[in-house]
């Protein structure tokens, strides 16, 4: 069934809280947009989140949510997923929900493949407690708990996606609706888990933290779109990415033969190209890959769990629980006090 | 010394006894559980009463032949309802020096002692720790000792089935258990019967076992290894259909039962951890049942997954073991403020930390009632023992759903690894469980209002997702009444920790009074809670046998405690309260009701001893 609804069937008559500016708004509305477009039911949508700025999104969705705690959104979302194969299951978090706290429900979601979509809100930094590095923050940056400067080193969300084993990678930025949308889409139509990355600007505490790739000037010169079956040009052509000994390597397009630039292609069983676009930056500082690195098909978690139990009901039939509770041997006293086996 | 000793005794052929308790003992590797447990159902087919108590070391494989390796299993036969595994062995077998070492003072004095003599080599003794050979120093003098050379005589029985090198030795369990058989007068054919069935893919160690068997009993008859032999009378149990269950066996099957009983899917999310996995390993099997289980990548995953179900409409039920509670307490609390049904086993252990992983404890009770953060009364509910397991399962889910709420559910290894004959329910008449989904909304306007309650349970409703026009949002902010916004308003905040606690409270009012067992007109009661059910009451016995008058109570509802209790602990001029911690209910019952009761308590990594608690019973009767 497809329903005609606009973007406002899904905002709830709750006030947003986030501070005015924030990149959280945008991503909201991309989202509304979205699901409006889709014209799916909306009772059939679930969003799951944990803790953080960006964890509040479920309150102002109008569909089924859960705000839960820090960290655990896609083990809850997991449980939601397989035991119930007919809604669309969506996770929100943040660097420090997923990257931190939540770091091994996040790998192990993606490892096996459940069909969830989690919106990973990367602003490189702890919004709600006000101000600390996140495990996304870079080397150095000084933050109210790392005043003479961060020494942790930072995760690249998308490597880190890639070495968990996940089917659909890709990365996006929150002032850039068509390109979410885009990336939203292919999301929804992968069978299986699907981690997106969003750069989410936090105007109050590290405003202006993906500045090369939403300045006027500098976007130009530093989106690097990820386009299946396309060679990756950017820079208005001026720029390509080649491969050299397994790794991605940008050259100027006019230095090599335009067969040696490497064409996109999401659907690649091995995941080390996608790998080494991803390394292509360590965060938004210089020239930087946006889109879709990965998209590939493997059975879901939950298929596969669903396909357990019909196989065991068409093998063993329904489970009959007076059958059950014998299983492991009778005996049978008789009133006159004598035993029998079974 | 026994007053009483093997050579003295009268030259009968068979000495018949109420009850016997016996325990195998031996190397982690040589098959004691498995030789436990036959003997333990040939018993029941025999028809006696009986109950069971495994032990085994918390390493997988100990070294070999050291007193960490040794394993055991204890299993007490009777003519009449027995209550617990038995205080002292009449009867030990010891494989190697090691566990005659570690379990030759628990044998009651005149015991009989089964020896593989073949084990006790100087490598062996020492290993134990003996400085000398007790099987020639005289210390076994006051035991009836049986000295069997079982390695040369189960190599010798297996010569021609085929096994070789390793797996000769691996039936040395089934020698030991066919003497055992001899001795104790038990039939031989559903060992033999089951032996075929459980090793019918490997025909050659099926006729190992067998041949091992056969000989072991054949070696009592025409050695007369024994001048006396041991007879328990079948026990006069009531007419049905038993079947000899484990605690956490039977507590799988109660959680599918319930989820029929629901007409809802069964989800166990959980992470391995003993002694709880049993469970895990029951239910994955049953998925015919529509049982989904999910082992997550940690704690908290585990009840993660199982809040998902929940709020996807399933039977959510999350197991663990004392710490592993820990890590999913933040969840609890979620689930607790969500208000959604959830079962959070915890099959107790020894703690804190890692303590004693394989061994009983009952030191989770405050931890249950009060572990976490905020306030959060979750209903507590405890199982009595093996069999109790089924019903408190169903009970667990009954009030989760009835009331929207976490229930936690306490069991401990004793109950977990331990047996007992289960009289079987006919499942048709198990009553169903009510389950009301939210279908419309339920405001003016046509708004669903998820913290609208009910009027009795002052639950709110269960709206899962997929249903059109109930869409809504929970988490873990307070949730403003009847709408379920977010609100930090105070007096809301008030109105809803009063209104959590309340919904909880009241359902007292749903669960049984505490029944007062024995002497009505005694001034003592035993007052009890999980596995100290049966302990208590044959202590209790034992009193009365003595000549005093005593009652028992017991506790399977923690949270909120029977309506009644209060009434009945003020009956009481003295009351005593055997656990396995160091006085958790106790604790609690004197804040709650300001009696003087009082304590006994034991943290040894065992059940109690029923003497134990007769000795304190009498003492407090002087």
């Amino acid at each position: 069934m497809t329903l005609s609804y606009t973007r406002a069937d899904f905002q709830t008559d709750q006030e947003v809280r986030w501070c005015p500016g924030c990149g959280d708004y945008t991503i909201l509305a991309s989202v509304q947009q979205f699901l409006a477009r889709l014209g799916r039911p909306r009772e059939q949508f679930v969003f799951v989140s944990g803790i953080g700025c960006s964890s509040r999104f479920p309150y102002y969705m109008n569909t089924y949510g859960m705000h839960s705690i820090h960290g655990r959104a896609p083990a809850i979302a997991t449980g939601i997923a397989v035991t119930r194969p007919d809604l669309s299951v969506w996770v929100v978090t943040g660097d420090g929900d997923a990257l931190s706290i939540g770091g091994n429900h996040l790998i192990h979601a993606l490892r096996r493949n459940v069909n969830i979509k989690i919106l990973l809100f990367n602003n490189q930094i702890y919004g709600l407690t006000k101000g600390q590095y996140s495990p996304t923050s870079e080397l150095g940056k000084t933050t109210k708990s790392s005043p003479f400067g961060t020494i942790d080193h930072p995760f690249n969300p998308v490597s880190l996606a890639l070495g968990a084993e996940a089917t659909f990678v890709a990365r996006t930025l929150d002032m850039d609706r068509e390109h979410t949308q885009m990336v939203l889409q292919k999301a929804y139509e992968h069978e299986g888990a699907a981690f997106i990355e969003i750069y989410q600007n936090c105007n109050v505490f590290n405003d202006k933290a993906f500045i090369q790739l939403t300045g006027k000037e500098e976007r130009v010169h530093n989106r690097i779109n990820l386009e299946h079956g396309k060679p990756i040009v950017f820079d208005e052509g001026k720029k390509a990415v080649v491969l050299r000994d397994g790794q991605a390597v940008i050259v100027d397009s006019n230095s090599v033969d335009p067969g040696a630039i490497l064409v996109h292609d999401e659907t690649r069983p091995d995941p080390s190209v996608a790998f080494a676009l991803s390394r292509l930056s360590h965060g938004p500082y210089g020239p930087t890959p946006l889109g879709v690195f990965r998209n590939v098909s493997r059975p879901t978690y939950d298929a596969e769990m669903n396909r357990q139990l019909e196989e065991a009901r068409a093998q063993r039939g329904p489970g009959d629980l007076s059958k059950l509770i014998r299983s492991l041997g009778t005996w049978t006293v008789d009133e006159g006090g004598e035993i029998t086996e079974g | 010394m026994a007053e009483e000793s093997a050579t003295d005794r009268p030259q009968t052929q068979t000495q018949t006894f109420d009850r016997l308790v016996i325990r195998f003992a031996g190397d982690s590797g040589d098959g004691m559980q498995l030789a436990g447990s036959r003997f333990t159902d040939a018993s029941a087919l025999f028809g006696n009463d009986l109950a069971t108590l495994p032990s085994y070391p918390a390493e997988i494989r100990a070294p070999a032949g050291t007193l960490p390796g040794v394993s055991s299993f204890q299993v007490q036969i009777a003519d009449y309802d027995i209550l617990t595994a038995g205080d002292e062995p009449d009867c030990l077998v010891a494989m190697n020096p090691a566990a005659l070492k570690k379990n030759l003072k628990d044998l009651r004095d005149g015991g009989t002692l089964i020896i593989n003599t073949d084990a006790f080599d100087e490598r062996n003794l020492a290993k134990a720790g003996f400085e000398s050979n007790p099987l020639e120093d005289g210390s076994l003098d006051s035991y009836r000792v049986i000295k069997v050379p079982m390695d040369e005589l189960t190599t010798e029985a297996v010569r021609e089935t085929g096994v070789t090198g390793r797996d000769v030795l691996r039936s040395k369990n089934f020698f030991a258990l066919g003497l055992m058989a001899w001795l104790f007068g038990r039939p031989t054919q559903p060992t033999l019967d089951w032996i075929e069935k459980k090793f019918s893919r490997k025909p050659e160690v099926a006729a190992a076992n067998a041949a091992a068997f056969k000989a072991g009993y054949n070696f009592g008859e025409t050695t007369e290894a024994t001048k006396v032999t041991f007879e328990v009378k079948p026990a006069t149990l009531p007419a049905g259909t038993y079947t000899n269950i484990t605690g956490n066996i039977a507590l799988a099957w109660g959680l599918v039962a319930a989820a029929q009983k629901a007409g809802l899917p069964l989800f166990y999310g959980t992470y391995p951890i003993t002694p709880a996995s049993d469970i895990l390993h029951e239910l994955s099997r049953h998925k015919n049942f529509g049982v989904r289980t999910l082992q997550a990548e940690d704690e908290i995953a585990g009840i993660g997954t199982a809040i998902g179900a929940a709020f996807a409409g399933c039977l959510a039920v999350t197991g663990s073991s004392g710490p592993g509670i820990a890590l999913k307490s933040e969840a609890i609390s979620l689930a607790f403020m969500l208000e959604l049904p959830l079962v959070v086993v915890n099959v107790q252990r020894g703690g804190p930390s890692t303590g004693l992983p394989t061994k009983p404890e009952q030191s989770d009770l405050l931890f249950s009632l009060y572990g976490r953060h905020g306030e959060s009364p979750v209903p507590v509910l405890a199982i009595a023992s093996p069999s109790d397991a089924f019903d408190m399962a169903i009970e667990a889910a009954r009030i989760a759903i009835k009331y929207m709420t976490p229930v936690l559910l306490l069991s401990d290894n004793y109950i977990a690894n331990g047996s007992e004959p289960w009289k079987l329910p006919n499942v048709d008449e198990i009553p169903p469980i009510p389950v009301k989904f939210a279908k419309h909304p339920n405001g003016p306007d046509g708004k669903f209002l998820p913290y609208m309650r009910d009027f009795d349970t002052f639950a709110r409703p269960w709206a899962v997702p997929g249903t059109p026009g109930l869409e809504h949002r929970v988490g873990g902010l307070e949730k403003e009444a009847v709408t379920g916004n977010v609100s930090y308003d105070p007096a809301n905040h008030q109105l809803m920790v009063d209104s959590r606690a309340w919904k909880v409270a009241n359902i007292a009012n749903d669960i049984p009074e505490v029944e007062v067992e024995g002497d009505q007109d005694a001034d003592l009661l035993v007052l009890g809670w999980g596995s100290t059910y049966g302990p208590n009451r044959a202590a209790a016995r034992r009193a009365r046998l003595e000549g005093v008058k005593v009652a028992t109570a017991h506790l399977r509802y923690l949270n909120p405690l029977p309506r009644n209790l209060g009434d009945v602990l003020r009956r009481f001029p003295k009351i005593l309260i055997p656990e396995l911690n160091t006085g958790q209910l106790l604790k609690h019952i004197r804040s709650e009701y300001l009696v003087d009761a009082v304590g006994l308590n034991k943290v040894m990594g065992e059940p109690f001893k029923v003497a134990e608690i007769t000795d304190k019973i009498l003492e407090m009767k002087k």
